[in-house]
């Protein structure tokens, strides 16, 4: 039969159709449960990493992942609030749902790290130690740089007042300048650093240049990036946002008067 | 088997005298964006053999059935395939490499050096010699892609696969990284490098 005949242009296509997309689907099928679990793994690791559980560039396999969260709860914080709405163990916190659409748009003048709408609730880490008291809280943020939405953790240690670590997991700031954000020498740089003042504002800050330790005042400035101010000043933005009373503000205040837990009494 | 003379020319040729990328000058887009770092380019050039190489044997397997009318298409469709198989493997076995891969992979799909192989030799030619074409095309694209990688990691972050070389300021070091090499306009650069000395030399022979 002459290839270029109508029946057979559309049995070719047709035949070629059937092979391609059986390939295509047995492939999806059969390697959507590894796709996943690597995906959940990736979240638990830059959890654990944001937490200072796991060292920056170690291998963590799902077991590891799993045995540091043991002692870790995911708690549904209600933003406005301040109150914990859901809790589960820090190891099904994939099967917490989210309406991506229940947000709350934010004034543009209150709007410094640039990012138009905030989710009315958010889901929260706490690490515990074994005694059961409160070692780390792990808060996602996410804001404005230069060129991107930066997304991340930052966690606070068991004070609920100096860093214990921060984490930027994905971005697209300039490589080698901005993009050193996610370079764990310069995000080690923020540990121990005070991020709440006294009167619980965000107080933590990147300078230009070499922070200044001022003997009296709180710790509270970390190096700056050379060549990556505006990124930079997108970070202050976003940790001050997020740190501040129209992010987690009034939760960190909450769970450290320990009326975090609080819901009957807050609907009474 | 033996290679004949004429399968040893498909293998070889596309890798320096006949290299898709700086002769031909196809592929380009992706030898911009993949080549900050040697593991990414490395992962890439996998990708990238795995498809020419294939997509020719199926090309060439069905050749003397595709209705010209659709020829293209009837291409187009078996190197998606493959694409996709080989995004959703990455995805699966090396999760790292495919979140900095991100939609390079996906878009090998528009890599002319496949469509190009497929088009001017698979369909003219046997399947064995087609898979040949394939690696060697695949071959001279990862060639230049791991040559422009190397400069870029080693003078862009001062490492080389990730290993420390040269130990950078930000860490440290004395090594202060060269900002032009982690953006995309120093793979032009080394690219008209390339292309230039091939360009010289051949002119050199027919001189």
């Amino acid at each position: 039969m002459n290839n270029d005949s109508i029946l057979k242009t559309f049995g070719v296509a047709a035949a070629l159709c059937v092979v391609c997309a059986v390939i295509v689907s047995v492939a999806d099928v059969s390697l959507k449960g590894m796709q996943q679990r690597n995906k959940a793994l990736d979240r638990q690791i830059n959890i654990l990493r944001a937490a200072g559980l796991v060292e920056p560039k170690a291998k963590v396999d799902a077991k590891q992942a799993a045995k540091l969260f043991e002692n870790a709860k995911a708690v549904v914080v209600d933003l406005e609030t301040g109150k914990i709405v859901e809790e589960k163990p820090a190891a099904e916190a994939d099967g917490i749902k989210l309406d991506p659409k229940d947000v709350v748009e934010i004034k543009k003048e209150h709007d410094v790290a640039k990012i138009k709408y905030v989710p009315k609730k958010e889901i929260v880490y706490l690490f515990n130690d074994e005694n059961g008291a409160l070692q780390t809280v792990a808060l996602p943020i996410k804001g404005t740089g230069l060129w991107s939405t930066m997304y991340g953790f930052i966690a606070l240690n068991g004070d609920l007042k100096t860093v214990a670590h921060i984490v930027f997991y994905d971005h697209g700031e300039t490589p080698g300048l901005g993009g050193e954000i996610s370079n764990p020498n310069w995000t080690a740089k923020w540990e121990g650093k005070q991020a709440l003042g006294d009167g619980g504002g965000p107080i933590i800050r990147v300078v230009k240049g070499i922070a200044g330790i001022s003997s009296d005042g709180p710790n509270c400035e970390v190096d700056g990036i050379s060549g990556a101010t505006l990124t930079c000043n997108g970070v202050n933005a976003t940790v001050s946002f997020w740190l501040g009373e129209r992010g987690f503000g009034p939760f960190l205040t909450n769970l450290k008067n320990g009326t975090a837990y609080d819901v009957k009494a807050s609907e009474n | 088997m033996k290679l004949t003379e004429n399968d040893k020319k498909s293998l070889l040729e596309p890798i320096i005298k006949n290299n898709p990328v700086f002769v031909q000058i196809l592929g380009i887009c992706s030898a911009l964006a993949v080549t900050t770092s040697m593991t990414t380019a490395f992962t890439m050039t996998l990708a990238v053999l795995f498809v020419t190489a294939f997509s020719n044997v199926g090309v060439s397997l069905i050749r003397k059935y595709i209705p010209n009318s659709i020829r293209m298409i009837v291409e187009m469709t078996i190197i998606a395939t493959l694409v996709i198989l080989v995004d959703q493997l990455i995805k699966a076995f090396s999760y790292d490499l495919s979140k900095q891969l991100s939609v390079y992979v996906g878009l090998i799909i528009t890599n002319c050096i496949v469509m190009g192989r497929a088009e001017a030799f698979a369909i003219k030619n046997g399947p064995a010699l087609s898979l040949l074409d394939g690696i060697g095309n695949g071959l001279g694209y990862g060639f230049v892609l791991m040559v422009v990688a190397f400069f870029r990691e080693l003078f862009g972050f001062g490492t080389i696969f990730g290993f420390t070389v040269f130990k950078t300021v930000q860490n440290g070091g004395w090594y202060a990284p060269n900002g032009l090499m982690v953006t995309a306009p120093a793979a032009f650069f080394l690219i008209g490098f390339m292309i230039w000395i091939a360009n010289s030399i051949s002119d050199a022979k027919v001189k």
